[in-house]
């Protein structure tokens, strides 16, 4: 394994219950987390992501596999010997103590001298911008402020690896909008490796170095946000991650790793694909609708690759959603910028021609 | 025609005399339940006793006296009264061990409470609970059963080739602080289960996180958050087995006293009401004592316990 990987995690399954109530919460994860990465587990709700953080962090232990921290199995060493800290989803920040206090909690636990926790402390203090609310109890800060106080206090110890579970989700969009970047600014300064859980796909594309996505337990796909977007390795992939069109359809030619593709709703286009893909049957066909391009069928001059019915116009402000009904029944997005003192030239129930752009469609495993 | 600030001030003595009305039942009872009861005690305590129990209407501070200081009978010299001492210092030292044993006792009984299931915790808590049914003698001839010569620990042990003679613990100090934590025991239990059920146990997560071992977690986290029920288990346990008369008379056999069966004495055999009175008195002022020292040490520490 490459020298730069920070946490390995080697065939990991976490099962709870047991008999026919068993549940593997973690399915068989395998996943390589490098040295000073923003990474992400990106999933819905129940799909495993906090539970691999959970396993991590040492609050559970996996029914099977290896989890090394530098080449060290942690698997099944206890929360409190691991080099790695939390900031909860709740914060969890200590109701007893002020925020200096927090903040040097888990130095003292690790008895460093007075003076060295009295300099970390200041320094954490002016890194997350707290200075003036030091001595303040936890209860009297606003949420914003919980959330810096939470990361102050779990970079304070200096961990390896800090994870951090759906940090952002309590906060409104404004204040969420900041702490990104801030955390982004935190890991940079920092160097240390972040590990972010979040089912939030925007903030995962955001942020990240790259990105886990994951659904029942199983890790779907690795890769940075570009990867994940442009080439989802399937259906829930690029379901989960922003708009999609679905299409079905038959691959009738291949050359390299573009597929010439029937579609069911008439017409053709030109798919990239994964190399491993199974290419005989019906498959699916993904397209984002900011990669199609909406004309009306009176335009002769133009090639296109699907035609339909203009259904129903949705104005965004930055942009317009087309909706399109296709010849199979099945509805397509167009999603066009919109330009300065643009008029409506397409109305509903017109005749529309969709071309796509080159490089755009991908096909999927069905 | 009156002006503004009159009609408020005449409103607000009308409101003034309205709460005074609504909240005269509840004064009434006090009065009669509590106040007055009290200030008989007081009365009495400087009264002259009666040559056959009661009192007789002459003032004397002979009761208050009595307290700490005896009279020899034939030469009346004084001395420290070394038998009141004595039992005044055996009540607290025995109550101070029951709240410390119930303590010990009872908060890794909360905590399990605390951390079962929703449904299941109910179950625990009526479990509790169901001594309460019983009432207090019986439990206590219970305990007696349990404890004594030819009961169930002794003919175990001798059965068992453990112990070649019985144990004497009936009649013992041991019998009486083993009473008295059975009969209080829920009463720590309790508040400890309400304080510990609002605990967050993320903060738990949190404190293993940062570097603390179980047992720093149970010092800096766990029993910080959960004083406030200690502290309410304490005083609720402290205060009644001060004033315990059935534990001690029944286990204790009588030569053990607390300040409970001193104060019976003095009302029965010792014919003595104003000594009763005056050691009542007594330990009235020592509970207050201890609670005024709690709610002080209260609102120094819990300022800020959000």
């Amino acid at each position: 394994m490459a020298e730069n990987v920070a946490i390995d995690i080697r065939g990991v399954s976490k099962v709870f219950g047991s008999g026919e109530h068993a549940f593997a919460a973690v399915n068989d994860a395998v996943l390589a987390i490098r040295q000073n990465e923003f990474f992400t587990l990106l999933g819905p709700s129940g799909c495993g992501k906090t539970t691999l953080l959970r396993l991590i962090a040492g609050f559970e232990f996996p029914t099977s596999g290896e989890i090394l921290l530098n080449g060290q199995n942690i698997a099944l060493m206890p929360p409190f010997e691991r080099p790695i800290n939390t900031v909860f989803q709740s914060y969890a920040l200590f109701p007893h103590m002020s925020v200096a206090e927090n903040i040097g909690f888990g130095l003292l636990m690790l008895g460093k001298p007075k003076a060295e926790i009295d300099a970390r402390v200041n320094e954490m203090l002016k890194l997350v911008k707290m200075e003036a609310l030091a001595k303040r109890k936890t209860s009297q800060i606003s949420g914003g402020q919980q959330q810096r106080v939470a990361l102050a206090r779990a970079l304070a110890p200096q961990p390896k690896v800090l994870l951090l579970d759906e940090p952002l989700s309590a906060l409104d969009y404004k204040l969420r909008k900041e702490m990104q970047i801030e955390l982004k600014r935190l890991q940079s300064e920092t160097g240390i490796t972040f590990i972010f859980v979040t089912h939030d796909q925007e903030e995962a594309l955001t942020m990240s170095d790259r990105i886990a996505v994951m659904s029942a337990g199983k890790i779907l796909q690795v890769g940075n946000p570009r990867e994940i977007y442009d080439e989802p390795s399937d259906r829930f992939v690029a379901d989960f991650i922003g708009e999609t069109n679905f299409l079905k359809g038959k691959i009738t030619a291949t050359k390299g790793a573009l597929s010439q593709v029937e579609l069911t709703a008439g017409g053709n286009v030109l798919a990239s694909r994964a190399e491993n893909l199974d290419q005989t049957g019906e498959i699916t066909v993904v397209i984002r609708p900011e990669h199609a391009h909406l004309n009306a069928t009176n335009n002769k001059s133009s090639k296109h690759d699907l035609s339909g019915v203009l259904a129903n116009i949705v104005y965004f402000g930055t942009d317009t959603h087309f909706h399109v009904t296709l010849a199979d029944g099945m509805n397509f997005i167009v999603r066009q910028q919109n330009k300065p003192h643009q008029k409506g030239e397409l109305s509903i129930g017109d005749k529309v021609a969709i071309t796509v752009a080159d490089n755009a469609a991908r096909v999927l495993r069905s | 025609m009156p002006n503004a600030a009159a009609i408020i001030e005449s409103e607000r003595k009308r409101d003034v005399r309205t709460r005074w009305y609504l909240s005269a039942p509840a004064l009434i009872i006090i009065l009669l339940a509590a106040v007055g009861p009290m200030a008989i005690v007081l009365v009495y305590s400087f009264l002259t006793p009666g040559p056959y129990g009661d009192v007789a209407w002459k003032f004397s501070a002979e009761g208050w006296f009595n307290v700490f200081v005896e009279r020899d009978i034939f030469d009346n010299t004084l001395s420290l009264a070394d038998a009141h001492v004595s039992i005044l210092w055996r009540s607290i030292k025995l109550s101070l061990l029951t709240t410390v044993l119930t303590l010990l006792i009872g908060f890794p009984t909360a905590y399990f409470i605390a951390t079962r299931s929703e449904k299941s915790r109910e179950l625990w808590l009526f479990l509790i609970t169901i001594p309460f049914w019983t009432n207090l003698l019986i439990r206590t001839f219970a305990i007696l059963e349990v404890i004594r010569n030819e009961g169930l620990i002794n003919t175990i042990l001798l059965e068992a080739g453990i112990i070649s003679a019985p144990l004497q613990i009936l009649f013992t100090d041991t019998a009486i602080v083993t009473g008295m934590v059975y009969v209080y025991l829920p009463l720590m239990v309790l508040p400890l289960y309400a304080s510990l059920e609002k605990l967050d146990f993320r903060l738990i997560e949190a404190g293993y996180d940062l570097y603390a071992t179980p047992s720093r977690v149970l010092r800096k986290i766990i029993i910080p958050l959960v004083k406030p029920g200690m502290v309410a288990g304490s005083i609720l346990v402290f205060i009644p087995a001060l004033g315990a008369y059935v534990s001690p008379s029944i286990l204790g056999g009588g030569k053990n006293m607390m300040l409970g069966n001193l104060i019976e004495l003095q009302f029965g055999q010792g014919r003595n009401w104003p000594l009763g009175s005056a050691l009542s008195i007594t330990l009235m002022l020592i509970v207050m004592t201890a609670l005024i020292a709690y709610v002080r040490n209260a609102a120094k520490t819990g300022a800020g316990h959000g």
